[in-house]
Order: C-alpha cells, then structure tokens, then sequence
C-alpha cells in the first residue's frame, strides 16, 4: 500500500509545464485545491476591501478632508460592504469547508465534485463582475463607475431615475450569481457531511466543525435564496419596468428592506457559525482537553439557526413599525444571545483545568472570545428597540458590526489559517511573525473600533464622507483612522508570513499539534485520495484512541 | 500510513448512510421553496395594491384542464419509474413521454394564457403591480417547468437509445422528486393566484 503512495505522488510532481499547471488548477474538481482557490481569492479579495476601507478612513481622518469626493466615498463603502461580505467572508469559509469537511469526516471528496468547481466558478466569476464595474458601470460611452448605492441598495436608490447606467446592474447580477454559487457549495457540504461518513461516524461522533458547518449550509439555503428572489424582483423592475419597489405604481420600499434583512440577519449567523466550528476545533486541542458539553454546544447551534432566522427586523426598528412588531423583535433579537452565551461558556469550560498552550491560533482563540463577547454585548444594547432609534445608522452601530466581523469573524479566521496552515502547505507558519500580526492587529483592532463606539454615541452618522470641526469627533477620527493604519500593517504581516513559511517554514509532518480529529492522520499535505482505506471511527476523537490504545474514548462514549 | 484503524475498530452491523444524490435534491428544493415563498409573500403584499386596472377579477381565467394535466403527470412519473425499478422498460419509456406531453401541455396552457392576457386585455409585467407580481411568480413557476421538461427529455432520448435501465432508477427518482416538487408548487402559486388573489 505505502509503495502506490509513492507512486501516486511521484506521478504528480514530474516536470510539468506551467501551463499544465494552471489547466490542472482550472479544471480541478478536488475539493483541496478547490478549497485553496476559494481562499486565494478571498485574500485577494479581502486585500482590496481593505484598501477601500482604508480610503474612507483617510477621507474621515480629519474634519473637512478632500482626500476623496463625495461620489468616491459612497462608491468605496458600498464596495467595501458588498465585497468583504460577499466576496471575502462567504469564499474564504466556503473555502476552509470545501478543504475540511470531507478530510474531517474521512471522505474522498465532497458529495458533488464538480458542482463544487462549478459553484466556486460563479463566485470567483461575480467577483470579476462587480469589479468590472469600474471600468463598464456606465455601459459603453462612459468612464464607468462602481455601485453607490451602500450594500443594502434600499429603494429607490435602485431605480432608474435615481441610479442610471449600468453600476447597479453589475452590483445586482454579481450578488445573484454568487448567491447561486453559495447555494450550490450549502446543498454540497449538506450532502458530504450526511451521506460520506465512513463506518462508525454516527451524527453524534461527527466533529463539530462538521455539524456547524452544516448548520451554516442549512442556513444559506434558507437565507441567501430570499436574497436572490429579491435582486430577481429588482431586475425585473430595472429592466422589464416591474413595479416591485416603485412607490409611485404603489410598490413598496420597505418590502425590499424586509426582502434584504431577511438575507443579511441571518447571513451574520451564517459568517460566524463557521468561526464558532473553528473555536470548537482550536481551544479544545491547544488546553489539551475534549470540548466541554458536546451536545449543548450541536444543540445550540442548531437553536442558533432556527432563532436566527426571525430577528431580522431588528434593523429596520427606525422605519416606524407597530409596536407588536418592535416587541416581538426586540424579544427575539435577545433571546438569540442565550445560545450562543452558552457556546461562550461551554469553550470556558474546555479551557477551565486545562493545559494551555498559548500558540499563535489559541493567542487568536482568547480574543475572539474576549471580542465576540462585547460585540454580542453592543448587540443586546442595540436589540432594545428605544436604543435602537436613538443610535441606529449611526458610528455606534458600525462599531458594534466591525466588533463582530472584525473582533470576532477574522480573529477567528486568522485562528484557523495559523492552525491548519501545516496540513495544507505541510510548513509551519513562524510563530515569532505570527506574535508580531496578533500584537500588531490587537492593538489596531481595539485602536479603531474601541473608539468608534464614542463618535457614535456623540452622534456621528454612518455613510457622511465628511464633517463639521468642533463636535468632539475630531480626535476620535483621528485615533480611528491610525489604528486601521496598524491593523494594516498587521494584516501585511500576516501575507508576509503565508509567503515566507510557504518556503522557509519548519517541516510540520502530519500532526503538528497533537490533535485529534482525522484530518491529521494523513500526510501534510494530504494525497489527492486522502485516505489510501476508508477509517473507521468509534469516538468523537479517533486520533486520540489510535494514539492511546490503552485508555480509548470509546470506553467512554 | 493514511490508514486509520481504531483500537476497536469494527464496522457497525449496520451501516447505511442516505444516497446523496436525494439529500442534493432535498436541499435544492428547500432552496427553491424559499425562493418561491418570497415571490408568493411579495404577490399577497401587492394584492389590491395596483393603482390601475386591469384586476385580476376582470382578467384571470382558472386553468382547470392545464392544473389536471399538471398534477396527473405527478402520478405518471411515479409509476414510470417504479417500472423502470422492475426493469419494465417499455412501460417506463411510455408513461415517462406521457409526463412530457402532460408537463408540454401546461406550458402551452400557461403561454396560451399569457398570449390572451397581452394581447386581449393589455396586461404586460410593466402594466400595474398585479401584472409585476402576477408574471413574475407565474413565469418563475413555468421556468422551472421548463428545466424540468429539459431534463425529462434528457433521460427520454437516453431511455429511447437504450442507455436506461434499473441501475439508474435511483437517479431517476431524484429528477422524479424535482417534478413532484414543480408540481407542488404550483399547487400553491394556484391557490394564490386563482382562488385567495380573486
């Protein structure tokens, strides 16, 4: 067996042409180097989301600034939105799932291989699209622009009158087809985790990076599909002379607010279950511990997604809905804290009693904790429909979301890149560079988005792309635009180290960190038929019995 | 090497995971389920809504014999591919043509019905809210017939060249679930359109 190995390997390497590089990478439906590719291109992606963010922090960095005219500006924060939602959150956990689930749960590939090509494709090819907008927004005659009209794209800021040319189109059909792509990838992961398992991995032995992401694509099935059925309803509108969200035939622009919400609350769950899979993968292994309450922890993510799914008016408290509604939504909006209070609690408790080894991917563990934690705090504040009208599409809220997407998302995504960096390459990331990006993008994060939370609640709105000296925001902004600054410089660190340890970095062998789950099992990185004999399973750790044969979890189970 | 064998390794007695291929379709049509939910809510929000006429009172016309055509090509499906799974070919091939023809005849119902509407009383998409929300949900609905019939023809021309036999039944049953689901759906756009939308 270990000699076909071999010659499997070697087969693969021997004197390609580059060209047959890339045709092997373009037609590929392994669902590794489809993994790979949907995380190249998140990064690529998240590096120009970062410079628009970065130009809007400059534009605000003082009071009155011309860095950028106002038309720029709402162009950079719509692209920022719809680019670091769409074509940098979704991708890149779409690409550790794509890469893990079925290495997690000792499959060959995913159930679909190439409606997996096929779905990365349409994001990757959406991506293209609203980038192309720049160039082709205004159709053949003009210079072009980007969308401008914020990643909500509320009515009537979609219709004719108010967006001409063609900017809008390429916002629309970009965010359809990469809804397309997300739906194909959920129906995938569903059908991988519930018909791959090999023999004796029975639902409740499943990791739960395997249950959690298969919540996640439950959910996208769910909620990016009323999404779709929306930007459907636009086009027709734009381009048929529908009526849907044209107040003047009597359609209604608060129907499209309800339509999106019910897309973009859910969508958050959608983001941050993935990162809860990853915190359940990563602390347990680094406090040398198994995860404390293992069914709570399936139990409330199943809740998750199921409350998740009727909190979305929460975002639209200001348009002036009955009180029955205001209730109902403040109520549910708090009530989906409590799961995931518990999944707080339940990674303190893994942690409690245990051995921990502070390594780079635990270093981002604890601050996601720590984040997430006050991110979710603003967002009780926020439930609570009074607040809510007083500070709502003002800096308090932005901070609150960045603190959960920033704070929470990426710390958690930086976690998992520093942690399964030596399965994919087979090189450890550097561990002193690794400290470096924590420390760096620490600092900056709380530098930024800390204070955000004052200019807020002075009152500065979202969406202005300057303002007035003398209201108490000027040093804030100041002090803002500085820590985005370091996170930068963080984040440039991080690319850094990915190209460096890609070359330099310390042989990682096939288990560097002593954990448990089946992914380590093979080599770093892993042959293409992942497992050479389908692995049998009789714990929630199978590593973990293999490597104690005298005291197996499966006496336990 | 990449061999894993548990200290206590056995292969439970029984252990049979559900085929994929039906646990792909499932999620697509609770997908799509979802997607015609936000089309049915928009069409009950806007109804009555429209500031001019025509209503769908004065307009609609219930497709009784085009409903029965479609929902009895539910029951062909079902009994083509039971045959197919006794190895009954001939039997499959003849009720699987006649869910085509059925489906073949809703969709020429339904482009009847629109060519009446357009061109007798002057209803477009663009005309009033009704006619927005009345040819989006009724079009969305015949696209996906349409993608089903494509796809019936499709196992039609293999089944006629031979390429069909009860190895495949359990995929086709997989497109057998889409139908049904096409078919339950308009079930639902039915009742929207021609009896509460009335």
């Amino acid at each position: 067996m270990s000699s076909d190995v071999m010659a499997i390997q070697s087969a693969g390497a021997a004197g390609q042409t580059w060209t047959e590089v890339l045709h092997e990478w373009i037609t590929t439906v392994d669902h590794k180097r489809l993994g790979i590719l949907y995380i190249l291109f998140a990064l690529f992606f998240l590096v120009i989301g970062g410079i628009e963010a970065i130009i809007i922090r400059i534009q605000l960095m003082y009071p009155h600034n011309n860095f950028v005219s106002p038309q720029v500006f709402n162009r950079m924060f719509t692209m920022h939105g719809t680019t670091m939602i769409f074509f940098v959150a979704m991708p890149i956990l779409f690409g550790f799932a794509n890469y893990l689930v079925p290495l997690m749960v000792g499959a060959r590939d995913m159930a679909f291989p190439r409606l997996n090509a096929f779905s990365f494709w349409l994001t990757a090819f959406s991506g293209f699209l609203l980038y192309f907008s720049f160039v082709g927004g205004s159709g053949l005659y003009g210079a072009g622009n980007a969308p401008d009209i914020g990643w909500w794209a509320y009515a009537p800021l979609t219709a004719k009158a108010f967006s001409p040319g063609h900017s809008s189109d390429y916002w629309t059909i970009a965010v359809l087809v990469s809804g397309f792509g997300s739906i194909g990838t959920g129906i995938n992961i569903i059908a991988t985790v519930l018909c791959m398992r090999p023999p004796g991995m029975t639902l409740s032995r499943m990791p739960l990076f395997a249950w959690m992401t298969m919540v996640m694509s439950g959910m996208v099935l769910i909620a990016i599909t009323p999404l779709s059925a929306a930007q459907i309803m636009l086009l027709i509108d734009r381009y048929l002379g529908g009526h849907f969200f044209d107040t003047q035939a009597g359609g209604s622009a608060a129907i499209w607010m309800h339509f999106f919400w019910i897309f973009g609350h859910p969508e958050v769950y959608i983001l941050i279950i993935p990162c809860f899979a990853f915190m359940s993968e990563i602390i347990p292994v680094f406090s040398r511990k198994p995860i404390f309450g293992y069914p709570v922890m399936v139990g409330a993510t199943v809740c998750i997604g199921f409350v998740s799914m009727s909190v979305w008016a929460h975002h639209m408290f200001t348009i002036g809905m009955n009180s029955y509604a205001n209730s109902f939504f403040t109520i549910t909006s708090m009530v989906v804290g409590v799961p995931t209070g518990i999944k707080i609690f339940n990674w303190l408790g893994t942690m409690w009693g245990g051995k921990i080894q502070f390594k780079v991917p635990m270093l981002f563990c604890i601050g996601f904790l720590f984040q997430f934690l006050i991110a979710g705090l603003t967002g009780i504040m926020l439930a609570s429909a009074p607040f809510d009208w007083q500070l709502s599409l003002s800096y308090f809220v932005v901070a609150h979301f960045h603190y959960v997407i920033v704070g929470g998302i990426l710390f958690a995504l930086f976690a998992a890149f520093y942690y399964w960096y030596p399965k994919v390459t087979g090189r450890m990331l550097s561990e002193s560079l690794g400290k470096l990006h924590f420390w760096l993008f620490v600092i900056g994060f709380h530098l930024t988005f800390d204070t955000m939370h004052i200019p807020g609640l002075l009152g500065m709105p979202r969406r202005i792309y300057t303002y007035e000296p003398g209201r108490g925001w000027d040093t804030m902004n100041l002090i803002i635009t500085i820590g985005s600054f370091i996170q930068g410089i963080g984040i440039l660190v991080f690319v850094v180290n990915l190209v460096l340890s890609y070359f330099k970095g310390a042989e990682a062998g096939n288990d560097p960190w002593d954990a448990w789950t089946l992914e380590w099992s093979v080599s770093s990185p892993p042959p293409v038929y992942n497992f050479a004999s389908v692995p049998t399973v009789a714990s929630r750790r199978p590593l973990w019995d293999l490597k104690h044969p005298e005291d197996p979890d499966s006496r336990y189970e | 090497m990449s061999a894993i064998t548990t200290p206590i390794a056995q292969t439970p007695a029984t252990w049979g995971l559900p085929y994929k291929g039906k646990v792909g379709m499932a999620c697509l049509i609770i997908a799509e389920s979802a997607i015609f939910t936000i089309f049915v809510v928009a069409y009950l929000f806007y109804q009555g809504k429209s500031l001019t006429g025509p209503t769908p009172r004065e307009v609609l016309e219930t497709p009784v014999f085009y409903t029965v055509c479609l929902l009895s090509s539910s029951l062909t499906i079902h009994f083509a591919s039971r045959f197919l799974e006794r190895g009954k070919r001939g039997a499959f091939l003849a009720l699987w043509f006649l869910t085509i023809v059925l489906g073949g005849l809703f969709l020429f119902g339904t482009g009847q019905e629109w060519h009446r509407l357009i061109y007798e009383r002057g209803l477009t998409i663009s005309t009033n809210l009704f006619g927005t929300t009345y040819y989006s949900l009724v079009g969305l609905h015949a696209t996906h017939v349409t993608a089903g019939l494509l796809m019936l023809t499709i196992v039609l021309l293999f089944g006629l060249v031979g390429r069909v036999g009860p190895e495949q039944s359990a995929r086709v049953d997989v497109l057998s679930m889409y139908w049904h689901f096409v078919d339950a759906v308009w079930v639902v756009v039915f009742t929207v359109v021609y009896v509460l939308g009335r």
